[in-house]
């Protein structure tokens, strides 16, 4: 059972980073690590090791902080993202121009 | 501690290295004087993304350090940025990595977490890191129930009690739980003990469970995260207990509601996991197999 865990928070990391960083995500750093964490944490002699439900916790804990940044990340540019709107866009909302001044104020550039 | 991290979020952009991106600024800061052409898109928290690869490398004293293309990364401080493990080096270089165009300095929390460690703005030994996270026993999330609507009463009783039965079990110390507005009454020996365990953790893991600590406004979720009893996702739950509760009731909103659990999430699990990294050392016995 906690191999079908495992395997769920893996494919979420890699899932995760092949997001961040395009198709060559396995030539990436965090994916090298990853891949021996897992690899070294398999063989085990021990029945219950807890070394092993260490690692998955921790590597669970990444995996939350890389979807939850993502989806902050997303929430922000939906709603927060766009800021505020120039004099200009304010003065065509309610159909006026901005005044202009020919030569241009004494101290604009 | 909180202001102090939000001041070097600032600092950042003024302290890295490189000469290009100092002319970036310098233009931006003259044309701030001209009231008429204010640029709202590009306040000085935005920085463009001046390089292309990101790796680590192993210095002195076997201290990682961060290189964006060739130029070494530091701190606001201006000290070097060095990492005592590798982990933690390939996940800073993993935030700093995943920045395309601009770089977003709140959402790069290790990296925020590290600079804090490496600088120490505030200037705290360990103890006063202690009693500052210890201080947060007293106003606990978990020890403070309402007497209604009885709905919420249900749920605190049973999402809160076993985690607070949980620690009293395991850390074999009295908290207690209290309707009134002043809150439990936290028993001398108790504090001592999470005094004397505390105690054996070096300063990084310190820095990030105290950051942990204020995120959730809980002592008693951020121990039961570092021991592993819970997920972060749990433990975000627990602490937007009442939010939750009403949301349920209400409905939510998406812009307020979700946006503020996901930066939670990820706040807690970046210190979460520099705790992890910073307080565990793992070594590899290899068995030989007898043929």
């Amino acid at each position: 059972m906690a191999g079908v865990r495992a395997l769920g928070v893996y494919r979420g990391v890699l899932k995760e980073l092949r997001n961040l960083q395009g198709s060559e995500y396995t030539h990436s750093m965090a994916y090298t690590h990853l891949r021996e964490q897992f690899r070294s944490n398999q063989v085990t002699g021990e029945r219950y090791c807890r070394a092993k439900k260490e690692a998955l916790h921790t590597c669970q804990v990444y995996l939350c902080l890389l979807e939850s940044t993502r989806l902050h990340m997303n929430l922000h540019q939906l709603y927060h993202g766009r800021g505020e709107r120039g004099p200009e866009e304010v003065a065509q909302l309610v159909g006026l121009r901005m005044p202009t001044q020919p030569g241009g104020k004494g101290w604009e550039e | 501690m909180l202001p102090g991290l939000c001041r070097f979020h600032g600092l950042v952009s003024r302290a890295l290295v490189p000469l290009a991106g100092r002319q970036v600024e310098l233009k931006l800061l003259g044309c701030s004087a001209n009231v008429q052409r204010a640029r709202y898109a590009t306040p000085a928290t935005e920085r463009k993304k001046f390089y292309r690869d990101v790796t680590i490398s192993q210095g002195e004293g076997g201290l990682y350090e961060i290189n964006l293309d060739r130029r070494k990364l530091k701190t606001p401080g201006g000290k070097l940025f060095t990492v005592p493990n590798e982990a933690l080096a390939i996940a800073v270089a993993t935030e700093w990595d995943a920045q395309k165009d601009t770089l977003k300095f709140y959402t790069m929390h290790l990296t925020t977490l590290c600079n804090t460690a490496l600088d120490n703005p505030t200037q705290r030994d360990k103890d006063q890191i202690i009693s500052a996270a210890l201080k947060f026993l007293e106003t606990d999330t978990v020890c403070y129930r309402v007497e209604e609507p009885p709905g919420l009463v249900e749920l605190q009783k049973n999402e809160w009690d076993p985690v607070l039965e949980w620690i009293e079990k395991r850390y074999n110390v009295v908290i207690g739980s209290s309707y009134s507005i002043m809150g439990p009454q936290i028993p001398e020996e108790t504090k001592d003990t999470f005094r004397q365990h505390l105690k054996s953790y070096n300063v990084w893991s310190l820095i990030g469970l105290e950051y942990v600590i204020s995120q959730l406004k809980s002592v008693v979720l951020s121990l039961g995260l570092i021991d592993r009893h819970l997920t972060v996702e749990q433990a975000v739950l627990l602490s937007r207990l009442e939010e939750e509760y009403q949301i349920q009731h209400w409905g939510n909103v998406e812009w307020a509601h979700d946006y503020d659990m996901y930066e939670l999430r990820a706040r807690t699990a970046a210190g979460t996991l520099f705790v992890y990294l910073s307080s565990e050392s793992a070594t590899v016995k290899k068995k030989i197999l007898q043929d």
